[in-house]
């Protein structure tokens, strides 16, 4: 024999009326779907938070917890806030209505629900949730979690806005020379397994990299989340950057490939953040004197000798709990003041 | 006939959309249901639970609409939006009642017929 059809989705009918929960669950099985079903809102909360649904069928008078606190409790999480709702009930007052679709439900249909209104409703909700799902891995795939995050919360707006962050530039000292001395696919696998590195330390510190070109990169850190401890985190994330490089190192040395060595600048303050582009494709990102201070920074490593260069906003921001030596002030190309340098030492100093 | 204590043209759809085999057995869950509700009413008028009063007002009415007992929805409307003050009177659930029981008798003729 063969096996059933999968079903088309799974639906979760809550309601606190056996005859409402029979109907509605009679009345969907016919379409393909699969139907749970919860007698108040608080096991409907716990069965979504425990099985996967793909859409809820509401009641708002409800027991224990009742429609509104339902769609409340699913606005709060984030893992439910885009599973779509349709309230189904006999409420009295357009005030309630509305309030339902405030509150985050995807319409509302009067009970007794007419069951070929419901067919395209369901249906309907169901096809903008694929295309929804489809649109938010296509973002996971091309961004960090906090840029989708972002993404999906402002509605993909290309707006801009004042934020204080700290900005990170990092790059493969001599890469030219070594792309020059080495057949081109070895410098495309170094490349994507110093990217995976860098990426790793970055986003383990709450950073997002913003911009690649070539063997540089930008990452910003308090953007477009805010970040308390923002230098902070930067400068750590610089720190493990430059641990995992010594790692790839030992794996290049063992085979009788040079050693890479890493530049890192970065700077701490105002930045302008936003995306940049056009509705088509656009990158988030971050301009201001900051962004060209860690830019700067980073130039100067070769000159300094150095692996990490902060600006003084960065190293008030460690606040001592990570060593620095102060290089005194440099003229940066670009700035008229000269501006104090200083150089990381090594790794944090270990906590009190 | 507009005052019937079950409306034809509401019940007939049902069956169409629902399967009248199907709609026996929600009559029958709903003739088991039903008295709970009213318990229900009369507990938390009792009781003064303004809540619960108006659930339970709310499930009876929703229920009523599904099967054509306008008349019953109707009364328990006016329960629900009414509250437990509009309630005060001994006397206040006897229509409410009197038009159950006529609903249940009709209910269960149809599904024989």
């Amino acid at each position: 024999m063969a096996e059933p059809d999968p079903p088309l989705a799974r639906l979760l009918v809550a309601d606190d009326n056996k005859v409402n929960r029979l109907l509605l669950t009679r009345g969907l099985e016919p379409q393909g779907h699969s139907v749970g079903c919860a007698e108040n809102g608080r096991i409907a909360l716990d069965m979504l938070r425990r099985e996967p649904f793909d859409l809820l069928l509401l009641d708002i008078e409800m027991p224990e917890m009742d429609g509104f606190q339902v769609l409340e409790q699913l606005t709060a999480d984030p893992k439910l806030r885009d599973l779509p709702v349709i309230v189904t009930s006999s409420l009295e007052g357009l005030d309630n209505i509305v309030r339902c679709i405030e509150l985050g439900a995807e319409d509302y249909l009067p009970k007794p629900v007419n069951a070929v209104l419901l067919k395209a409703r369901i249906g309907a909700s169901l096809e903008k949730k694929r295309l929804r799902d489809q649109q938010k891995e296509l973002v996971r795939r091309f961004a960090t979690s906090e840029v989708a995050q972002d993404l999906e919360q402002s509605g993909f707006a290309l707006g801009g806005r004042h934020v204080r962050g700290s900005v990170m530039f990092s790059d493969i000292r001599g890469f030219t020379a070594l792309v020059e001395s080495q057949p081109p696919e070895e410098t495309i696998e170094l490349l994507n397994a110093y990217y995976a590195l860098m990426f790793d330390a970055i986003n383990d510190h709450g950073g997002v990299v913003n911009q690649m070109i070539g063997d540089g990169l930008m990452a910003i850190f308090g953007a477009p989340l805010p970040m308390t401890d923002h230098g902070v985190a930067a400068v750590r994330a610089a720190l493990e950057m430059v641990e995992r490089v010594e790692l790839l190192n030992t794996r290049r040395l063992a085979v009788d490939k040079p050693a890479i060595r890493i530049g890192v600048g970065i700077a701490t303050g105002e930045l302008v953040a936003g995306y940049t582009g056009t509705q088509k494709r656009a990158t988030y990102t971050c301009i201001g004197d900051t962004v060209n201070l860690a830019a700067r920074l980073e130039e100067h490593t070769k000159l300094a000798q150095r692996t990490i260069l902060i600006d003084p906003a960065t190293c008030a921001a460690l606040g001592g709990r990570i060593p620095v030596d102060l290089l005194g002030a440099v003229a940066l190309r670009g700035k008229a003041l000269p501006v104090e340098v200083y150089a990381v030492a090594g790794r944090p100093a270990p906590c009190a | 006939m507009s005052d019937a204590t079950i409306d034809a043209a509401t019940f007939a759809e049902l069956q169409d959309s629902a399967g009248a085999d199907f709609v026996k057995e929600l009559v029958q869950t709903f003739l088991e249901e039903a008295p709970a509700m009213l318990a229900e009413l009369r507990q938390a008028l009792a009781a003064g639970q303004a809540d619960a009063f108006r659930r339970a007002a709310h499930s009876l009415k929703s229920n009523s609409l599904t099967f054509g007992a306008l008349a019953l929805a109707a009364l328990a409307r006016e329960l629900e939006l009414g509250g437990l003050d509009a309630a005060r009177r001994p006397d206040a659930l006897d229509p409410l009642l009197a038009e159950y029981d006529r609903v249940a008798r009709a209910l269960e003729a149809l599904c024989r017929g």
